[in-house]
């Protein structure tokens, strides 16, 4: 990491290394609330500032933790950001704060927040661990919003709640795919994006399949 | 009395199964379930700490952060159930290190073969997802109880199903671009579409 331009910390982790696709960070809460492109940039918002304030908070202070307890640090840090959050979120946007029940509270728990916490803020000065909590935010928000652009047009015909494909309960020609409003439609959505990502950037299928699991061809013979 | 108990338990195993309803716990999901072995340990892990943070969160939740709970210590007036996600993820955070010792002092045969996912459990989102359930819908202590045993049980159940497949599957010759981590998502959104056949069932 010794040369970091301000651009590439803050657009790697949208496509060369998303924390999603790529690191298998912060899964946990980012399916269920991909209904609808609204919920998903709600989520995606909140994600960005919690990853970018922790990042900024946790640097600033990194050279005055003790490391044997740096995780109870980082994660008091983050809890009472998501706490401001949630008020924030009940405060202002109430409806939307009541559908994201709790996984606005399990945000504490994301990975990409700790993980960007323990691998990128401990090492690295205030100004850049900032850029790079909101970059690894906008990677986890265009993820979010990818899956919840197939699922909320294709399960319901809307985009933001606006008709974009006339549904037949309205009059319309289209016959919304109730399977995608449903749990699983994520994991398939996800997957493809994940094969369309890595064929598109051939050298992401390599390295990670040999790290995430051993089943190389050679095992099978 | 028990009817509604054990409804509850099977509606938490299956019908509300964490890990394929709810998306909880994913990250760990998808990184420890290559092996049965791995994923069994894991499994009975978060059973155990389930079982014993969620009641644990009840207690101070109806004791000391819920509007009003405070009136035992003469303070009827005040609210601090903005606090409950610190709070929360505190008990989580030092039952585990707790856990972690007394195993490691008593049990040390249990304690070896859970080995690293002890800790990992911390952050493991279907803990700390167990109990804003457990607090959003109001469950009482007999009902937290059932209710993270049933959550952990269901848990556990769907990481080593996963696992199962996923060591066969390692046999398949699967599409370079979707080897690895895509395959596994398309597998666990099967295994949740098999799952949703129990959403069925009103208990």
């Amino acid at each position: 990491m010794s040369e970091m331009s301000v651009k590439k910390v803050l657009f790697d982790p949208v496509f060369t290394n998303n924390p999603i696709a790529l690191q298998i960070l912060g899964i946990c809460s980012a399916l269920a609330v991909t209904t609808s492109m609204e919920l998903s940039i709600v989520m995606g918002l909140a994600v960005c500032t919690v990853t970018g304030m922790s990042n900024l908070l946790i640097s600033t202070i990194r050279s005055q933790i003790p490391s044997s307890i740096r995780i109870i640090v980082q994660m008091t840090i983050i809890a009472s950001l998501v706490i401001v959050v949630d008020q924030i979120l009940k405060a202002y946007a109430y409806e939307i704060s009541k559908q994201l029940s709790v996984f606005v509270g399990l945000i504490i728990t994301n990975c990409i927040v700790m993980g960007r916490a323990e691998a990128f803020a401990m090492q690295n000065s205030p100004g850049i661990s900032f850029l790079d909590g909101i970059g690894n935010g906008l990677g986890y928000m265009v993820l979010l919003l990818a899956v919840a652009f197939f699922r909320e047009l294709l399960g319901a015909g809307k985009l933001f709640g606006i008709e974009i494909l006339p549904t037949v309960n309205d009059g319309g020609w289209y016959v919304p795919n109730g399977l995608l409003l449903l749990p699983p439609s994520a994991f398939f959505i996800i997957g493809f994006l994940i094969w369309g990502l890595r064929g598109w950037k051939k050298e992401q299928v390599e390295a990670p399949d040999y790290r995430m699991s051993s089943h190389t061809a050679r095992e099978a013979f | 009395m028990i009817e509604h108990y054990l409804s509850l338990f099977i509606k938490a195993v299956f019908v509300e199964n964490m890990a394929l309803a709810f998306f909880l716990g994913m990250c760990t999901f998808l990184a420890i379930s290559k092996k049965i072995q791995a994923a069994v340990g894991l499994g009975i892990a978060v059973v155990v700490v389930l079982a014993i943070t969620v009641p644990v969160n009840n207690l101070i939740y109806t004791y000391l952060l819920k509007e009003g709970a405070l009136a035992w210590a003469g303070y009827p007036d005040v609210d601090l159930s903005f606090l409950g996600l610190l709070t929360y993820i505190g008990v989580i955070a030092a039952l585990v290190q707790i856990l972690e010792m007394v195993l490691d002092k008593y049990v040390p045969d249990l304690y070896n073969a859970l080995g690293v996912f002890l800790p990992l459990i911390t952050v493991n989102c279907a803990i700390l997802g167990a109990s804003l359930f457990m607090v959003e819908r109001d469950y009482n202590f007999g009902e937290s109880v059932v209710y993270g045993l049933g959550a952990g049980v269901g848990w556990a159940l769907a990481i080593t199903a996963l696992a199962g497949i996923r060591e066969k599957l390692k046999y398949s010759d699967v599409p370079e671009g979707l080897r690895g981590l895509g395959i596994t998502f398309i597998t666990v959104g099967l295994m949740s579409l098999g799952f949703m056949s129990f959403s069925g069932i009103s208990l």
